[in-house]
């Protein structure tokens, strides 16, 4: 590997082209965060519940000092204040103030060494939190190993997570190596994280952290029985970003969908707010060794892909260079890409080969996201077989990472067990017939193939050209990613974002970042 | 004259079909032999469980063969069928500018929770589906896709002050009949405020049936597969039909 020459020169000046986008975005991040950053800061400092309306509790404190007017502080200092005065634990301290027992305003009543260190002991512990899940999954993938890549990546979504477990049990027999469960349709859109097991959703079933642990109960005994280690998928973007980051290093979850240009383009969320809580979410991640997933595959769903097969390699390029600036290695970079091109243009597998191989090439070292069709997948469900049959032919091919199984019924219905069925055996089928194929071949100079890949890398070089000129969240404002326009000041959450105070205290973020 | 007919295999009313399913059972004889019972239960003769798989621990997956009894007549069935005349791009627009000698509005999106607009795109984007153009394209329409998870009072409104001639729903989340639901509350929310008549109502999704829409009170329904063509083929063929 890699098995398309490129020219080094050019990767080394994309990715350097990048970094300096992703650069100016970070500037931005660094003097604000937002309620969601802030939400997630009290998890991780061990609060957790409802209120009497539901509400989760880290959203009612963060409320209460946001009505206060303090928000701009943080809140890791007037709740390490109002611990030092109950003298309790951080749940019981946070009920007391969600009563009104306690006040968060009352900072002045203790010495700012005494705050500090307070502070300092919460923000320890909730290191912990994820170190302890990085430790507990090292272990349990030393008794049951990863399988070989590409990993065979299969949904469940009926909406209740019991019945989900049946679902995921069956996969995991046939093969599948992670699970995914999909949300709920348009949680991404909800600023609070739902709480406690759920039975009923729309299209998918609520990530709660109660969910998340029995899914992965279900996992860990399959993995058992199945002598692989399972892994188990949930989804970050939207406007709880950091905090589903949260409960997913409480109760071990390996990957998570994680990517602001996403919630952007495809949900509609504004993009100060989901640049902010993407940083703090990927600094989450990195501690933690959650693997994250991009979703540039989308972007073919709605701009032609081969028109545009060059903004998808420009955003995991500045996908990348994001993480990069949060500490995620390239082992834990699911960087997005996808089979989407409409089958009936001649020479398409070939189109997607190239595609497939300039990836790999330029991210040797990430466990890619490979996509299955979608967009032009036929309710002819025999026809949509032999499409993802072909799918899984070039994922083998070109040795991608994570490999959606396309579901033959996709363009119906959430899958029944028999469809998951069908389609992971013929995954099977073909990544162990050709197993060894991409090692065989070279392709040939100056071939369709070598120069499409090219022809990608140039129009993605000459994007990002562009974008580091008019700066990433202008560009993304005139429509170059996905053909969709999204304002700066517009969509979904912007209300939460807020500029730092110079009193301004995250020692978690601290630690991550390696500042103290 | 009766039309009678049944399912086709390679001789005319030998009545063969396919079928899988699965059964909450563990394979075995047992769990074939089950397969085989339900599928007689169904009315079907001649039955071959022709394949049998574990896939979970207590779930068997069949494929079975069978002749199925019944025939119908075919002379007695009526479908609820669009008659319109497919167009090209070209011809629409001319139509409509020699119909409304202004440009045809149209509004759509998705309406309730459903946050897919897979299918909404595909009709209103520019770029269009399978090298058929968008509805944003043409240029005697003016095309306002809203995107996803709107509500049914925001889209009522907002065909009111942009004064639309179409109203184009898309639903693509069909989980607990939700699409169903969220159809049905648009076209009350019309009824109620006395609007049913002034927009021409479509609705489009996976598995919606012009049939189905029509029963729910909509002008026309899409499936999967549509054509932006199609839709505004349809659409100008009704504009023409109500001047008329």
């Amino acid at each position: 590997m890699p098995q398309i020459p490129i020219n080094t020169q050019q990767i080394t000046k994309s990715k350097q082209l990048a970094k300096e986008i992703a650069d100016q975005v970070q500037l931005f991040i660094n003097d604000h965060a937002s309620v969601s950053v802030e939400r997630s800061v009290l998890r991780l400092y061990g609060v957790d519940g409802i209120d009497h309306n539901d509400t989760p509790l880290p959203n009612r404190l963060v409320e209460i000092l946001q009505q206060q007017g303090d928000l701009n502080g943080g809140i890791s200092r007037p709740f390490a204040s109002a611990m030092l005065k109950s003298g309790l634990n951080a749940q019981q301290t946070a009920e007391q103030v969600e009563q009104g027992q306690l006040k968060l305003d009352n900072i002045a009543n203790f010495s700012s060494i005494e705050l500090d260190n307070r502070e300092q002991a919460l923000a320890l512990e909730a290191i912990k939190v994820m170190d302890r899940s990085n430790a507990r999954k090292h272990a349990k993938i030393a008794k049951n190993p990863l399988p070989p890549q590409p990993w065979r990546y299969l949904i469940v979504a009926t909406g209740n997570i019991y019945e989900d477990c049946t679902q995921a049990e069956s996969a995991a027999y046939s093969g599948a190596d992670m699970i995914a469960v999909i949300r709920s349709t348009a949680q991404s859109l909800i600023d609070y994280v739902p709480y406690g097991p759920t039975t009923e959703g729309f299209g998918g079933t609520y990530a709660t952290q109660a969910n998340f642990r029995i899914m992965r109960d279900t996992l860990d005994k399959a993995s058992i029985e199945q002598g692989r280690h399972i892994r188990l998928v949930n989804y970050a973007s939207g406007l709880c970003m950091a905090e589903i980051a949260a409960c997913a290093a409480f109760e071990d979850l390996d990957v998570l969908l994680n990517d602001s240009m996403y919630g952007i383009l495809f949900r509609d969320i504004n993009m100060q707010r989901t640049f902010i809580d993407q940083h703090f979410s990927r600094l989450i991640c990195a501690r933690a060794k959650i693997l994250i997933n991009t979703g540039e595959d989308n972007y073919l769903t709605t701009a032609d892909a081969v028109d545009n097969a060059h903004t998808v390699t420009a955003s995991q390029l500045i996908n990348e260079a994001m993480a990069k600036n949060a500490g995620l290695t390239d082992d834990l970079l699911g960087l997005g890409h996808a089979f989407e091109i409409n089958p009936e243009i001649e020479n398409a597998f070939l189109y997607e080969l190239a595609h497939a191989e300039l990836a790999r090439a330029l991210f040797p070292d990430a466990p890619l996201k490979y996509m299955p069709p979608t967009k032009y997948k036929s309710t002819d469900i025999f026809y949509s077989h032999c499409m993802d049959t072909l799918f899984n032919m070039a994922s083998v091919m070109t040795h991608q990472g994570i490999h959606l199984t396309g579901i033959l019924t996709e363009a119906l219905h959430t899958p029944l067990m028999q469809d998951r069925y069908k389609s992971i055996s013929s995954v099977n089928y073909v990544f162990n017939a050709a197993r060894g194929l991409g090692d065989e071949l070279e392709y040939k100079q100056n071939g369709f193939i070598v120069k499409r890949a090219q022809q990608v890398l140039d129009e993605a070089e000459a994007l990002l050209e562009r974008t580091k000129l008019d700066g990433l969240m202008q560009t993304i404002e005139q429509g170059a990613f996905g053909d969709i326009k999204r304002p700066m000041e517009g969509g979904k959450g912007l209300e939460g974002v807020f500029e730092k105070g110079v009193n301004y205290t995250n020692p978690v973020m601290d630690l991550l970042e390696g500042r103290s | 004259m009766k039309e009678p007919i049944k399912p086709y295999g390679d001789t005319l009313n030998d009545g063969m079909v396919q079928l899988s399913f699965t059964l909450p059972v563990e394979n075995g004889p047992r769990a074939m032999k089950a397969a085989e019972v339900y599928v007689s239960q169904l009315n079907f003769n001649k039955i071959s469980v022709v394949h049998a798989q574990k896939i979970s621990d207590g779930f068997t997956y069949f494929m079975v063969y069978a002749e199925a009894n019944p025939s119908i007549d075919y002379s007695t069935i009526e479908a609820t069928e669009m008659e319109f005349e497919h167009m090209d791009f070209y011809t629409i627009n001319a139509l409509i500018k020699e119909t409304l000698n202004r440009p045809l509005r149209v509004v759509g999106g998705t309406i309730g929770n459903d946050a897919h607009t897979v299918g909404i795109d595909a009709i209103m984007n520019m770029k269009g589906y399978n090298q058929d153009y968008g509805l944003e394209r043409y240029p005697e329409i003016d095309a306002d896709n809203l995107g996803s998870q709107i509500p049914c009072q925001e889209m009522v409104e907002y065909a009111v002050r942009h004064h639309a001639d179409a109203i184009l729903v898309s639903q693509t989340v069909t989980q607990k009949d939700s699409h169903i639901l969220h159809l049905t509350e648009l076209i009350d929310l019309l009824d109620k405020q006395g609007l049913r008549d002034q927009y021409l109502l479509l609705a489009g999704g996976a598995k919606i049936s012009h049939e189905l829409a029509i029963k729910l009170g909509y002008d026309a329904g899409f499936g999967p597969g549509t054509l932006p063509s199609q839709v505004a083929s349809l659409l100008i063929t009704k504009i023409i039909e109500r001047a008329a």
